[in-house]
């Protein structure tokens, strides 16, 4: 059953992703995103992440997204007149050789490797909830909050009328 | 809760999305398709975290997925901003029309 679920959230994120890459038009690129994201979130899921699952919904499906959206109806996009490969067909040729070199080495490494048993693991709420405050990280996530503020700040003072 | 070849198919799929991610941010004329490109990468990065802390037994992986997703809403936020600035200056979206420094 899981397995059945997994594969099939992989399969819908690779060809979300896919539209997101693919598509002239950048408003159904972001509704392919989402796509992409809820499917990740199935699989975050699926490995035991429940608070990654639901931050990945929240946050990103959410939160960022409707930021893009909002950006795209505000701006009135129109679609890519021209076909893909922006600088010519050689530099897209280029991009696309250096990705597949990126795919094999990566993937090599992979393949070497052989899966052992997995161990107890539990990331619940309550047991990220204990790290993330624990001393290791607080200062670390007081910061955050601190480059969130400073992130908010800027873009209202990019985004004003007379930069 | 079991199956570690789970595990290894989470890492191919996050080198799949990275893939595509890389590729859209390469071959995108849209400046707003390039930073979802990015998102993309982001969370095929996010994928291979959240793998290895599986397949570790540890959460440190799952502590650095939540500060990568701050940082990706901060990341959007600020490059959206600059792309509103951007789209009054020159009146377009084409990452190619940006090309200069002065405003």
């Amino acid at each position: 059953m899981d397995q059945i679920l997994f594969y099939a959230a992989a399969a819908l994120a690779i060809g979300s992703a896919l539209v997101v890459i693919g598509q002239r038009n950048p408003i159904y690129s972001a509704f392919a995103l989402i796509v992409t994201l809820c499917s990740l979130s199935v699989i975050f899921g699926l490995l035991g992440s429940p608070f990654i699952a639901a931050l990945q919904v929240i946050v990103y499906a959410g939160a960022i997204m409707v930021l893009f959206l909002f950006v795209l109806m505000l701006l009135n996009v129109e679609s890519e007149q021209q076909a893909a490969g922006r600088g010519g067909r050689a530099l897209g040729a280029i991009a696309v050789a250096l990705v597949a070199l990126l795919v094999a080495q990566a993937g090599a490494v992979l393949a070497r490797v052989e899966p052992g048993p997995a161990p107890a693991f539990d990331a619940s709420t309550r047991r990220m909830a204990e790290i993330l405050f624990s001393p290791q990280f607080l200062y670390v996530f007081e910061a955050t909050s601190i480059l969130i503020l400073a992130a908010l700040v800027g873009s209202i003072a990019l985004a004003k009328k007379d930069l | 809760m079991d199956q570690p070849a789970f595990v290894h198919d989470a890492l191919l799929l996050s080198l799949v999305l990275f893939a595509l991610g890389t590729l859209g941010v390469f071959l995108r004329k849209n400046v707003i398709t390039v930073l979802m490109s990015i998102e993309l990468m982001l969370n095929g990065a996010n994928l291979a975290f959240v793998a290895f802390s599986r397949a570790a037994g540890t959460l440190d992986g799952q502590v650095l997925v939540f500060f990568v997703m701050v940082v990706a809403a901060a990341e959007a936020a600020v490059g959206l901003g600059i792309v509103i600035s951007l789209q009054r200056h020159k009146d377009t979206l084409d990452v190619d029309a940006f090309n200069v420094m002065k405003g």
